[in-house]
């Protein structure tokens, strides 16, 4: 491990240790509001000042950067699964199966992938409770996330199919289902493990996107993607530096991802 | 000529298929959203009963997503796209009128995004200096983990033009690849002799790199057309111009059935001519290299 990795890990170990104890940092909860002080700047009682309607901004940053960093994994997580049983199964089928589970890759590889989001997004009912709006989001940065990946499993998943001891087993009468669970599936995990780390920050990303175009968690509850919305009010840079905090805990933190991937794309290329 | 020929057929055939696949795959997700059956007019006082039954029969048509989309394609062989039910306008004009906006956004910011790509890779490979190699790295990584959004809105603050931002957006992307690409190419043993024997650096890589990248970048040029696409969503809706991701942004909040089953294959035309061409180039290329 480099020393930029090394730093990286110190990084997140930090932001997620943080992002867990909120609710011993943060001096209230996300949505209590300071109706006294609104729109206030940093002081000795609020770090990064209040939002508009008085919300303190950086318990809003604690509890936002816990649900990016929680959620963008499960979302990952599911993606990386959907891509395994696709692609990992119709490689390993290959033939029509292959054909066909890439001819829908190929659909949705073929629409932007902001384009898909967006669209997607903005057709899943909007007018639902907080709760609701984080599991449609993340869910649906899973469901339609699994694409470049079942891209690259299927082309592994392949290999394997053709490769002499999957033969080997075939040969000595393995039935199919125990040849893949057992044989094939064990086999992919690197390229698993590598498209599971590649996503996260990815979808951190397209989260904070949805957010700021009011498609992602809904109010009052906080992510990356809502506290960046505030940027869209604002007149100057020099004007209210700290509403840029939540930018530059994204960028650290994507930063921080793309460090440690560097060794995840080799293996996943 | 031959294998060129089939290779032509091949993909107008895959794009035909995807772009309806692609079609149908908007029109059964608009059918399906949340919302879908409700019309804002019917509430209206002014309406009486026949109106509004009138209202409901011509949504009814709508109901099942394979007519739909039969009599759709049916229609727009002879050229109608069908009207925008958020807007009342025809699609076909809607298009027209703001597709020349989103394409000026869209050549500009390519241009650019490569400009800036092709400007810092040929230096980083030229120059073999670790602190410059790094500091690009560093720039481009940096552009890389901010959010499209986040450009789109800082091109406003900053008051700059909307091509900028999809540039910054995709130059990223573009520039680890062609990097990458152009340090592989340098570090062959014919390059690095005919360095050490003092040939010029425009003639090793117009003779020697030039011929090696072209196929690839050309791939990459093709994908950073769908990237930049993309990123015109955003873009157009966060800085206020009226193109066609700002459309695309509007059918799909209000569930403009036939203004997003139209945006969407136009979408995925765009892109996969893209990819199509820079493919079909790349084998040309690649063919009178061999």
């Amino acid at each position: 491990m480099s020393l930029g990795q090394k730093l990286a890990c110190v990084v997140l170990v930090l932001v997620l240790g943080a992002s867990a104890a909120a609710n011993w940092l943060a001096p209230a909860g996300y949505a209590k509001q300071y109706r006294e002080v609104t729109n206030a700047a940093p002081s000795r009682t609020h770090w990064l000042g209040t939002d508009e309607i008085g919300r303190e901004r950086f318990a809003r940053v604690l509890y936002g950067t816990r649900i990016s960093l929680l959620l963008a994994p499960a979302a990952a997580l599911l993606s990386t699964l959907m891509a395994a049983l696709i692609g990992g199964l119709a490689g390993y089928l290959g033939g029509a199966w292959a054909r066909m589970a890439m001819a829908v890759t190929d659909l949705f590889l073929s629409l932007p992938w902001l384009f898909l989001l967006i669209t997607a997004r903005a057709l899943m009912p909007l007018n639902v409770s907080p709760l609701v709006s984080v599991l449609v989001t993340f869910v649906l940065l899973g469901l339609l996330g699994w694409t470049t990946a079942a891209r690259v499993l299927c082309a592994t998943a392949g290999a394997l199919r053709a490769s002499d001891f999957v033969r080997q087993a075939r040969a000595a009468g393995l039935p199919g289902q125990r040849l893949f669970w057992v044989h094939v599936l064990p086999n992919l995990k690197p390229v698993l493990f590598a498209q599971f780390w590649i996503s996260i920050p990815v979808f951190i990303l397209s989260e904070a996107n949805l957010g700021i175009l009011g498609l992602g968690v809904a109010e009052p509850m906080p992510s990356w993607g809502s506290l960046l919305k505030e940027l869209e009010g604002l007149v100057s840079v020099g004007e209210e530096p700290w509403k840029f905090v939540p930018l530059v805990l994204l960028v650290v933190v994507v930063t921080s991802f793309q460090f440690l991937l560097s060794r995840q794309e080799e293996v996943a290329a | 000529m031959q294998s060129l020929r089939w290779k032509l057929a091949g993909h107008a055939l895959a794009l035909l298929a995807t772009v309806l696949l692609g079609g149908l795959l908007s029109a059964t997700l608009v059918r399906l959203a949340p919302g879908f059956d409700t019309d804002e007019r019917e509430l209206d006082p002014h309406l009486n009963a026949q109106s509004a039954q009138a209202l409901r029969q011509a949504r009814h048509q709508d109901h099942n997503i394979l007519q739909f989309y039969f009599s759709y394609m049916k229609r727009a062989a002879h050229g109608e796209l069908g009207t925008s039910l958020a807007l009342g306008q025809p699609v076909r004009s809607l298009l027209r009128d703001r597709a020349p906006l989103t394409l000026r956004l869209l050549a500009m910011g390519l241009g650019l995004a490569w400009l800036l790509t092709l400007t810092l890779a040929l230096s980083a490979a030229w120059l073999r200096l670790s602190v410059y190699d790094a500091l690009t790295t560093v720039v481009s990584g940096t552009f890389l983990c901010i959010p499209a959004a986040v450009l789109a809105l800082l091109s406003v603050l900053w008051n700059v033009p909307g091509s900028l931002a999809i540039a910054l957006i995709v130059f990223p992307r573009t520039y680890r690849y062609t990097r990458n690409l152009l340090l592989k190419a340098y570090s062959r043993p014919h390059i690095i002799t005919a360095r050490a024997k003092g040939l010029g650096e425009a003639r090793i890589l117009f003779w020697h790199v030039v011929p090696v990248v072209t196929p690839q970048l050309l791939a990459v040029a093709g994908v950073s057309v769908s990237m930049a696409v993309g990123a015109a969503i955003p873009v157009e809706a966060l800085c206020g111009l009226a193109g066609i991701g700002q459309l695309a942004w509007q059918a799909a909040l209000a569930r403009d059935l036939p203004l997003l089953v139209n945006i969407t294959i136009l979408v995925t035309l765009v892109t996969l001519l893209a990819n199509s061409g820079a493919d079909v180039i790349g084998y040309v290329v690649g063919r009178q290299e061999a």
